[in-house]
């Protein structure tokens, strides 16, 4: 069967009323909704002595106002969402604070009211009573731990997994050559431009609640809920509507909103509707980044690794709902696309003042590559070899395939390279990236990184052909702009042989769609996408088999082209597939649309029941995909950047990536991931920071601070690809939501230490930064 | 004021900022809030024709003048203006939410410049942010937009 | 986040509105709005009262007078970039507008409006303050001009009395050579450190309370800048060297 929609830059079919303004994002829904506000936390630690809400209650428009003695659930803690027998010391937060605050922002009080205009004057007449406590900020003062996040967290440690792989010891002793190297990455965030935003109605008539929510896991969501409020799953609906970008904060799960809007909309009797605004963002939703890495690796003189070990310390904020999967995915991805035959990885999840750290693109690879190609960087300069051969020398080669790195994986699996080819992707990049250009204070990046996607449990996909024609599909899963709809339709049109724009995809709702995980971690085309082919398959052979004996043929000779079901070869013999979903439900009663056909006096194709033993009517099928493990997908990014000896200006002068996801499923979609993951990936390097003071006090929570770049500071770049299909899944693809961000960091800094001269060991990096690091180095 | 040719009172509550009438009061949710400083350009509407913020302005502001938003380009079920038609074209948005504010921003410096330079057209569209695109498919859409308006 | 509450006026002509000014207590004018509104976004502004002079009658002219370009309250930032009159006889302010922000925030944002506000990261003041402007302010007591040397009085403060409003500008024409600099981290952004030549004098912006006139030759003499995220005091002494060596290159 020829493929047409498979690997073609098909045009979204989601655009149309995204670019008129019809779009639907969680706050477009009012329906005479009431608004929210929080009271939040200005300390960043301190003991609650009082509450005092009498105040805001009392005001016109206010309908009611929470505090955690308000709640039947006030002394609950949030779900720990991925328990880990490592995760000794885990706490999650309750959905409002009355004893100990963690992190400025932590929820204290929940006002509900007419608008958020009065929601905002009522939340300042709440009183709150703080006593300050000692703070700790940074991953170095928290394993200190001359002060404690929780009183019962020794050492402020919630977690401490140590893994290795060989004999670390006694390769370090035997090696010619060591070196060790310290890397520092500071928190960064994710900022979709949609912050989040919760609407929730419960109806009394039919007992249910529905929710909708800028989430990248209803499925999630309405389990939670359900459990929550004692309610059967099927009278909960979650809906995520449009999401105007997620990058991973929206996998955070159970903010105490997505739990509070329900409860008030309950108890309320109207629907509720909270809305994050920007500043709020800043301080309330899940960050990432913040690491600090101690190395220490082992070469021979040909610069090959023969040993590393890597202790690290991973910032995991005031509480640690989402376990240890971050420094876990950190540590698995450490040694990357290259052979590193002794490895030694221990991490401390530690506890800070400060929002807890959840999944952000990327999601603990950026660090992980980041170590290992400044530190082969290091090894070419130590033993003066070009740094290009050194990690030619370092690679994993294509015929070492599938390649075990022998560390645990974010799924519970040992982390298993199935396919990939890491030499061409370097030797591409470099080709594209030419020759260097001419002038002072130019310098080059490089960085070759591996990702680990797909991850299961699972993800499903109901395929349904209309008596039109038509064909819906629906998948657990939301999107937040990665044009899932289009996509899945490609995969479903091409199995059903109808046009990609006569395939209806709905996503991330429960209502259509019960089961699922969720979009993260580069996992939807792989999940999603191989669960639409099953499903889509199962319909097309279905089809196949009523169609067969309507023509009096065998299916294996039929195919599904242009809409019907024919003999192959033979465009005369055929029925349209809507004719085939007629005659896919016998009926008693014909009600038009050619229902004749499958009535009972009409001609019957077989004896026995209409509906056989196992057979279902209609012509649908629900498939599921479930990954034996990740599949591996890779890159390269080159650049070359030129750095203002005065002003540390950062000029990138040439920006390429050369990637691999597996088979490619729409290569424009593809390339807008890449573009913007490499955007992304440019403002965590150089303008983006957050700049927590000593009191655990962000400073710049405002888009007039913290600088996320626009279109003048991210330069054209050049993308190449070569696939190497996934052996694991029936479409052979992989993974690329983070490609683009995760090497960013390793490349901007190689490239700025080649053009000043200077050692770059942290991220991000700034004008002022670059003044610093040349003052310190060349001193006067 | 009058709203895509359409006349509207404006708020009784000064306060009420221009962003959440048009959403909120008149229902046009097609202009986006992503900030409310004026720094991302999600709220981004004309104003007698010209890009204003309209989280920086209060809803009584407006009375007296003509405001467009991203609903008004076109009709239900007419043609995509060549702005939108270019961005569909070029894949120049993914989520979606920046997407009304730099449409009108296009159309904002396709009103003073008919034929852009590539500076003019890069001054064009440097105040608002995107997360997703990475910029390089709305220059694109840009250049697309500007050949679709010749025709 | 959303305003809090005050009470509006938007009077029709200068007269009401400063007899308003006059009255009110704790009044602050909107014009653009653009520095003002994120404010009360932030509520970091709480006035009791707004005057919106934006209906005022009368207050948009560019027009040439004494040698300067006069630029009136209501006149837009965009205005003035495009003005043809200004890029003739006070090119230096045309430079300059487009360094201010966005075009969109420049499409509302009022010259005289930034003037006052005197943000000390902002440009307008800096060059009214290197080529030795005025404002006229007008209040119910009359009409008086104050240069720009006397009007700075802090970060964020005019002289200005808060009865007074700023109905015009003044910006002397310069013919000799002339440059603004600026170092932002971002196009559009606030500037961390810059400079506007005006022939041989310079004023420096960003890098005190308010913008200082500066000795060419030593420009950081006396200069105690402030830190903060992105710039510390010394990284913008640093700057001002450099920009002001780049000022005054050609």
């Amino acid at each position: 069967m020829t493929t047409r929609w498979f690997g073609a830059p098909v045009q979204r079919v989601e655009d149309d009323r995204l670019l008129r303004g019809h779009g639907r994002y969680t706050d477009d829904i009012d329906d005479g909704a009431l608004e929210c506000c929080f009271v939040r936390s200005p300390y960043a630690h301190a003991r609650i002595t009082s509450i005092d809400v009498n105040a805001a209650r009392a005001m016109q428009g206010v309908v009611a106002v929470y505090t955690a003695a308000d709640l039947p659930f006030g002394g609950v803690d949030l779900p720990l969402l991925i328990p880990h027998p490592n995760l000794t010391h885990g706490r999650t937060q309750r959905c409002l604070a009355s004893d100990v605050v963690r992190y400025a922002g932590e929820a204290v009080a929940f006002v509900v009211a007419e608008s958020r205009y009065i929601a905002e004057d009522a939340a300042e007449l709440v009183q709150v009573e703080y006593e300050p406590l000692p703070v700790v900020i940074t991953p170095e003062d928290a394993a200190r731990a001359e002060h404690l996040v929780h009183d019962d967290v020794p050492g402020n440690v919630a977690a401490e997994l140590l893994q290795e792989v060989g004999d670390v010891a006694a390769a370090l002793a035997a090696a010619p050559h060591r070196k060790t190297l310290r890397f520092r990455y500071e928190r960064g965030a994710a900022n979709p431009l949609e912050a989040r935003a919760v609407w929730a109605r419960w109806s009394i008539a039919e007992h249910k609640l529905t929710v909708y929510d800028s989430t990248q896991s209803p499925t999630s969501i309405r389990g939670g809920l359900a459990v929550l409020f004692g309610l059967a799953e099927s009278n909960v609906e979650v809906i995520a509507p449009d999401i105007g970008g997620g990058f991973g904060p929206k996998i955070m799960l159970f903010y105490p909103d997505e739990v509070l809007v329900p409860y008030a909309a309950m108890q309320l009797g109207r629907p509720v509707k909270w809305t994050e605004d920007r500043q709020e963002h800043f301080t309330a939703v899940n960050q990432e980044r913040g690491q600090v890495h101690e190395v220490e690796v082992g070469f021979d003189d040909q610069g090959r690794v023969l040993a590393l070990s890597d202790d690290f310390i991973h910032d995991g904020g005031a509480y640690t709902p989402y376990g240890i999967i971050l420094p876990i995915i950190t540590a698995a991805q450490v040694p990357g696309p290259y052979r590193v035959p002794n490895y030694r990885v221990r991490f401390r999840d530690v506890y800070t003042n400060a929002i807890a750290t959840s999944p952000y693109r990327g999601a603990g690879r950026p660090h992980a590559c980041f170590v290992m190609e400044r530190t082969l960087d290091a090894i070419a300069t130590q033993l003066g070899l070009d740094r290009v051969e050194v990690r030619h020398r370092n690679l994993i080669q294509r015929d070492e395939f599938p390649y075990t790195v022998g560390v645990v994986w974010q799924d519970g699996n040992t982390v298993v390279y199935d396919s990939g080819d890491y030499p061409e992707l370097l030797d591409r990049a470099l080709k594209r990236l030419g020759p260097r250009p001419e002038g002072d204070h130019v310098g080059r990046g490089l960085a070759i990184y591996v990702e680990g996607t797909g991850v299961g449990p699972y993800e499903g996909a109901h395929v349904q052909v209309l008596v039109s024609g038509k064909v819906i599909a629906a998948t657990g899963i939301p999107n937040q702009g990665q044009g899932h709809a289009t996509v899945w339709a490609q995969v479903v049109a091409d199995e059903l042989g109808v046009d990609v724009k006569d395939v209806e995809v709905t996503s991330g709702d429960t209502r259509r769609f019960p089961w699922g995980v969720g979009t993260f971690a580069s996992r939807g085309a792989v999940t999603a996408g191989n669960a639409m082919y099953v499903a889509a398959r199962m319909v097309a052979t279905k089809a196949k088999q009523i169609a067969a004996e309507h023509l009096e043929a065998n299916p294996d000779d039929l195919e599904l082209v242009g809409g019907q079901v024919r003999v192959k070869g033979m465009p005369d013999r055929g029925i349209p597939l809507a004719a085939v979903a007629v005659l896919s439900n016998p009926v008693r009663y014909a009600f038009g649309g050619g229902t004749e056909a499958a009535t009972q006096f009409a001609a019957r194709p077989r004896p026995g029941p209409p509906l056989q033993d196992g057979e279902q009517p209609g012509l649908e099928a629900t498939g599921y995909y479930s990954p034996p493990g990740s599949t591996w997908a890779a890159g390269c990014h080159a650049a070359y950047v030129r750095v203002d000896p005065k002003t540390f200006r950062l000029e990138i002068l040439k920006y390429v990536v050369v990637h691999d996801c597996g088979r490619v499923i729409n290569p424009l979609v593809l390339q807008g991931q890449i573009e913007g993951g490499v955007a992304q990936g440019i403002g965590g390097a150089f303008y983006e920071r957050l700049a927590y003071d000593a009191d655990g006090q962000l400073r710049n929570a405002s888009f007039m601070e913290f600088l996320m770049p626009y279109a003048t500071e991210i330069p054209a770049i050049e993308i190449d690809h070569i696939e190497t299909p996934s052996p694991l899944n029936p479409l052979g693809v992989k993974g690329a939501g983070e490609a683009g961000v995760i090497p960013v960091g390793a490349v901007i800094a190689s490239a700025i230490d080649e053009a000043l001269g200077i050692p770059i060991t942290e991220m991000p990096l700034s004008p002022l930064k670059l003044y610093e690091l040349s003052r310190r180095n060349n001193p006067g | 004021m009058r709203v895509n040719g359409v006349a509207h009172p404006a708020p009784g509550d000064p306060r009420r900022l221009l962003s959440d009438h048009l959403r909120h009061d008149l229902g046009l949710t097609g202009t986006h809030v992503g900030c409310e400083h004026g720094v991302c350009g999600c709220c981004t509407v004309l104003l007698d024709g010209a890009a204003v913020r309209s989280c920086l302005m209060l809803a009584v502001q407006a009375e007296g003048h003509e405001v467009t938003t991203v609903e008004g380009l076109t009709r239900d079920g007419a043609p995509l203006h060549p702005v939108q038609q270019a961005f569909h074209e070029c894949h120049a948005l993914q989520c979606g939410f920046c997407t009304p504010g730099f449409v009108m921003s296009v159309l904002s410096l396709l009103a003073q410049h008919p034929d852009p330079t590539a500076q003019e057209m890069e001054e064009g569209i440097a105040g608002n942010l995107c997360r997703c695109t990475g910029y390089a498919s709305i220059r694109r859409a840009v250049m697309r937009a500007v050949e679709l308006s010749r025709k | 986040m959303k305003p809090p509450p005050f009470e509006y006026h938007a009077p029709a002509s200068v007269e009401e509105a400063c007899k308003l000014l006059g009255s009110l207590e704790d009044a602050k004018i909107l014009a653009g709005g653009q520095s003002l509104i994120p404010l009360l976004n932030f509520r970091l502004a709480r006035p009791r009262h707004l005057v919106d002079i934006n209906r005022v009658d009368g207050l948009d002219r560019i027009y040439e007078r004494d040698g300067g370009v006069a630029v009136q309250a209501l006149v837009r930032q965009a205005a003035v970039e495009d003005s043809k009159l200004v890029a003739r006889a006070c090119s230096l302010l045309s430079d300059a507008m487009r360094l201010v922000a966005h075009r969109v925030i420049r499409n509302r944002g009022t010259v005289c409006g930034s003037i006052a506000h005197a943000d000390p990261a902002s440009e307008v003041p800096a060059v009214l303050l290197a080529l030795g402007g005025h404002v006229v302010a007008r209040s119910t007591q009359g009409e008086r001009t104050v240069p720009a040397e006397q009007l700075f009085g802090g970060m964020f403060e005019t002289t200005l009395a808060p009865d007074e409003v700023v109905i015009e500008a003044w910006f002397p024409g310069i013919h000799d050579s002339f440059a603004i600099l600026e170092e932002s981290r971002r196009h559009g952004d606030f500037a961390l450190a810059g400079v506007v030549r005006a022939g041989e004098k310079l004023a420096l912006f960003g890098v005190a309370p308010t913008p200082v006139l500066a000795d060419p030759r030593d420009p950081t003499r006396d200069l105690e800048p402030s830190g903060d995220v992105e710039a510390t005091p010394e990284f913008r002494l640093h700057l001002v060297r450099v920009l002001t060596e780049k000022a005054f290159a050609a």
